[in-house]
């Protein structure tokens, strides 16, 4: 039998306020255990939340940038449950009326396909605190739990999709989108390592051409691209393995264990909490005015999609390469200012993708770490379009650049001595000592088939650019060999 | 001492006749004479209230004095106080010494007044007779066999008996003006937001109030220009400015439109009662106030909506008493849930955790809609009741209790508790201001008038309880109690 996989995502996004959602206490990461939890985070008797109006505005950025309705009056809902880092044992979110309206993100696909995926809603809420449960003994070496508040109150957004994803690699693709949108906006540092962007996955299968749904799993907090996809695989065969054996796929919740590449059930329907959702009394509805909405619409920034476009339409970027570019925002930022520099598209987007990047992945560098800065690649890059220096010999520019040898290219040029040879005399001398010098291969190509000869040349290019250590321009060379040669048929 | 007013002392203290720590002194002494009897106080503070005392006299003599400064004042041990246990009159809370204090705390302390300890009061809250407390029943000054009535019975107790001059209770659904009532002090439940609930210990966090008790209104007055005003702590506090409540005391009531609701005066209205209540309107006539009758035709829902949405609020604000944190903990948990069950089957009493049960109940998935949702649209009507009678009328009276003071242990079963509080619920419910002034005995237990006002209309309620005052002398009455620890 055929099935389809059906997969929808909530994906948890920490807003970047420096101030957590409900009270003052900072939401830097990293600080020592419980130094960043005030009286309210602790649930103290007595405390009241009060709401971080940075949150709605970066919740409201998010919405528009994803084409959303912003609720007029969106309001607070207390989730109850217990739980050890939980200090209320409640979480304030928000269930009946949330702060996104439906939306939609465009993704793109490896094989320059684009997709639409709805997203369902957003709503703001607190994160909780962490347990930690591997440090601990008591005096009589029991195991003990310690609880860390430092993240209880930490904004998030939860960002629900429809179940409008087909394989892990549309999941993965979409969880790209969320990330660049809230990265281009700036509402979150996108850290998925620190925790900053995480996702519950639901998963399902059905057998090709059904309409309806299949039981679904839900695979909790996923914490990387690499990690859904790999969660998805193994669930979606978990599944179809289960329905072929005869077996029923259970609605329950799932944990996805790295180690080990697979699954585990945590908790099925019948053991899941009743939440009680009720609207907080300690917060007041969030009523926004549309005057408030259209000041942040105005001043978006141009997102992913938008981009990708642009440089499609208007850069004349492969779609392959726009999508590439236009999914991080510090690349797009760097790949624009490196052709405003050398004022050629192609080449800049050709330079980015190319000899970047390789080099940034080799030494697991960011964009924004890179040690070539945009404005030294687009002067790099004008060297070679003005035919100072060959497309090989800016290779080794780079790299020198990249190694601090100098402060530009042009500095790199004059002190390697790179500068492209464009004199015919100096370029036949150089031609004539390679003929000189391989009489061999001149009798093979005398005596070759006029049609293999093309092929034949190569050699001889090899070794005049080897003897100008790069310097020759190509054209001229191939020019130049091929008269002298052709002349001794 | 008894006899004394905050207002009294005030002067006293302005005048130079007394010194904060004369005064502090002396009710000290009478707390202690006075509590192995009624039990009014969970906390009392005396090297705290001596400091503060000497900081005050100190403070005067540098010219540097406000009203309050120097004056002794009780707190119902609901309100965060730092450094000072702070109980809830729970056995949960009973190790809970609080690390901040309440903004009403905040506001008393830079005003230099002088907290001689923290009230006995209902667990959490709940209760009308002061008897689920952790730390016992409270008396009656009145009537050591009867109950002060709750939930803020502490508070009204030791106002009565003498023991402090003006106290801070909080209400939910009468629990000020109930034990002013049966206390024969006065009592002000300000509107919803007038002041801030930052700190007081929740139990239903869209019902609660805190507000002042004391013998006249205007010492009410006094106090709640100190406590009231927004917070910015208090999302739900309101961004009004807060008026010299006792500068506006001296209005005529020549023109005033009395309304009496046909549904406060039905079944179950002690005559006695009903007959203090007529007496007392009649005075109102006499002072060129005109009286008609209205209805609050969703009265008779009021209590069915207040026991589902209190509770509802009260068992996730009470979820937080997890032994985990702060708070009562069982011994040798074997688990985490084990934790939370014998730490929360220890900690809370009956009556707390028959709410919480109700409230979780009413929040249950299938539920929900039936109880709370409900329960927010009787609400709605209830608040449209009030609003439709204050077109028509400026005030409403009525009893704030149907019974004068009940006898300890009388009351056996949870409904028949919740029954007393009919008459001051629906304002909770509302969100509008109401006073209980003393206006008679009946078989030497006091009666309670209340008065109720709209939304933020706490100036004229008190003035209106003010005049009345001028013209009887029922809250100028003291217990024998009172007089024998003199």
């Amino acid at each position: 039998m055929q099935w389809e996989t059906v997969i929808g995502l909530e994906v948890h996004v920490q807003l970047a306020t420096r101030s957590k959602i409900f009270s003052g206490a900072s939401t830097a990461f990293g600080a020592d255990a419980n130094t960043q939890a005030c009286a309210v985070d602790l649930g103290l008797p007595g405390t009241l939340p009060v709401l971080n109006e940075q949150a709605v505005a970066m919740a409201v950025q998010f919405g528009l940038g994803i084409n959303a309705d912003i609720a007029e009056t969106s309001v607070f809902d207390r989730k109850n449950y217990f739980y050890a880092d939980l200090p209320k044992g409640y979480q304030t979110s928000q269930m009946y009326h949330p702060i996104v309206g439906p939306g939609e993100v465009e993704v793109s696909l490896d094989n320059d396909v684009t997709k639409r995926i709805r997203i369902h809603h957003a709503h703001l809420e607190e994160d909780a605190g962490k347990s930690l449960h591997e440090q601990f003994t008591d005096e009589t070496g029991r195991d003990m739990t310690g609880i860390d508040l430092n993240r209880a109150g930490t904004p998030l957004l939860e960002i629900v999709s429809e179940p409008d994803m087909r394989s892990a690699k549309e999941a993965s693709a979409y969880l790209r989108a969320i990330h660049a949108i809230v990265t281009y906006l700036g509402i979150s540092d996108g850290n998925m390592a620190e925790g900053s962007m995480r996702c519950d996955v639901n998963v399902s299968v059905r057998p090709k051409g059904q309409a309806e749904f299949g039981t679904r799993a839900e695979i909790k907090n996923v914490n990387s691209f690499r990690f859904v996809e790999q969660s998805i695989a193994y669930e979606v065969e978990r599944q179809i393995e289960l329905i072929e054996d005869g077996g029923a796929v259970v609605q329950e919740t799932r944990l996805f264990d790295p180690d080990n590449d697979e699954t585990r059930s945590m908790r099925t329907k019948e053991e899941a909490n009743d939440y009680r959702y009720f609207p907080c009394p300690d917060l007041l509805p969030i009523v926004l005015d549309q005057a408030y909405i259209d000041h942040l619409r105005d001043n978006l920034p141009e997102l992913p999609a938008a981009k990708r476009e642009r440089f499609e339409s208007k850069l004349g970027l492969s779609t392959y390469d726009a999508s590439v570019i236009a999914a991080s925002r510090d690349m797009a930022d760097y790949f624009e200012e490196a052709m405003r520099v050398c004022g050629d598209a192609k080449q800049a987007a050709n330079w980015v993708q190319g000899e970047l990047s390789a080099a940034l992945k080799r030494e697991h560098l960011a964009v924004s770490q890179s040690p070539v800065s945009a404005r030294q690649l687009g002067e790099l890059i004008g060297r070679v379009l003005d035919d100072t220096i060959s497309g090989k010999a800016a290779k080794q520019v780079f790299q020198a650049l990249w190694d601090g040898q100098g402060e530009n290219a042009d500095e790199i040029i004059d002190t390697k001595g790179l500068k492209q040879v464009t004199d015919t005399g100096a370029i036949e001398a150089m031609i004539d000592e390679v003929i000189a010098q391989s009489p061999k291969q001149v009798t093979q190509y005398v005596e070759a088939e006029p049609e293999k000869r093309g092929k034949m040349i190569g050699y001889f290019v090899g070794q005049v650019m080897k003897t100008s250590r790069g310097t020759a321009s190509p054209q001229q060379v191939n020019q130049l060999l091929k008269e002298k040669l052709d002349a001794l048929v | 001492m008894s006899d004394h007013t905050l207002t009294s002392l005030a002067a006293a203290l302005k005048n130079g006749d007394a010194s904060s720590r004369e005064l502090t002194t002396d009710y000290l002494k009478r707390i202690e004479r006075a509590e192995p009897t009624l039990n009014s106080f969970i906390s009392v503070t005396a090297e705290q209230a001596l400091a503060s005392a000497d900081a005050a006299d100190k403070s005067r003599a540098r010219g540097h004095a406000g009203y309050l400064t120097g004056v002794p004042l009780a707190l119902k041990d609901i309100f965060c106080t730092q450094g000072v246990k702070t109980s809830c009159g729970s056995k949960m809370l009973d190790n809970f010494i609080a690390p901040y204090s309440a903004t009403v705390v905040e506001k008393l302390d830079a005003a230099g007044s002088v907290s001689l300890g923290k009230t006995n009061m209902d667990e959490f809250a709940m209760g009308s007779s002061n008897e689920s407390s952790y730390y016992g029943a409270v008396k009656n000054p009145w009537d050591l066999s009867a109950v002060p009535g709750g939930s803020s019975g502490g508070s009204a107790a030791a106002v009565a008996a003498g023991l402090a001059p003006a106290s801070l209770g909080t209400d939910t659904g009468g629990s000020i003006r109930q034990p002013a009532a049966f206390c024969g002090i006065t009592g002000l439940k300000p509107t919803y937001g007038r002041v801030s609930r930052y700190g007081i210990i929740a139990y239903a966090s869209s019902l609660d109030q805190a507000g002042p008790m004391a013998r006249t209104a205007e010492d009410c007055a006094h106090l709640l220009s100190a406590i009231a005003g927004h917070d910015v702590r208090d999302s739900t506090s309101a961004a009004r400015c807060v008026p010299d409540y006792a500068s506006e005391l001296g209005a005529p009531l020549a023109g005033l439109k009395i309304g009496l609701p046909r549904e406060y005066f039905g079944d179950g209205l002690a005559p006695a009662v009903e007959s203090a209540v007529r007496d007392a309107v009649k005075v109102f006539e006499t002072l060129g106030a005109t009286v008609c009758d209205v209805s609050l035709p969703h009265t008779r829902y009021a209590n069915a909506a207040y026991y589902v949405i209190a509770p509802a609020e009260a068992s996730s604000n009470l979820s937080r008493f997890d032994g985990v944190r702060f708070g009562h903990r069982c011994d040798d948990p074997e688990d985490l849930l084990d934790l939370y069950m014998r730490s929360r089957a220890e900690g809370f009493g009956e009556e707390v955790k028959r709410r919480i049960l109700i409230g979780t109940h009413t929040l249950s998935e299938g539920f929900f809609d039936a109880y709370y949702t409900k329960a927010q649209r009787v609400r709605r009507l209830i608040r449209q009741d009030f609003l439709d009678a204050f077109d028509e009328v400026d005030v409403l009276m009525g009893p704030a209790s149907p019974t004068p003071a009940f006898d300890l242990g009388a009351q056996k079963d949870p409904v028949s508790m919740y029954l007393q509080d009919i008459y001051t619920i629906a304002i909770n419910l509302a969100g509008i201001p109401g006073i209980s002034v003393p206006a008679g005995f009946s078989g030497g237990r006091p009666v309670g008038l209340q008065i109720l006002g709209s939304h933020f209309a706490e100036a004229q309620l008190l003035n209106v309880a003010h005049q009345y005052q001028q013209v009887t002398d029922w809250h100028q009455q003291r217990p024998a109690f009172a007089k024998e620890i003199d």
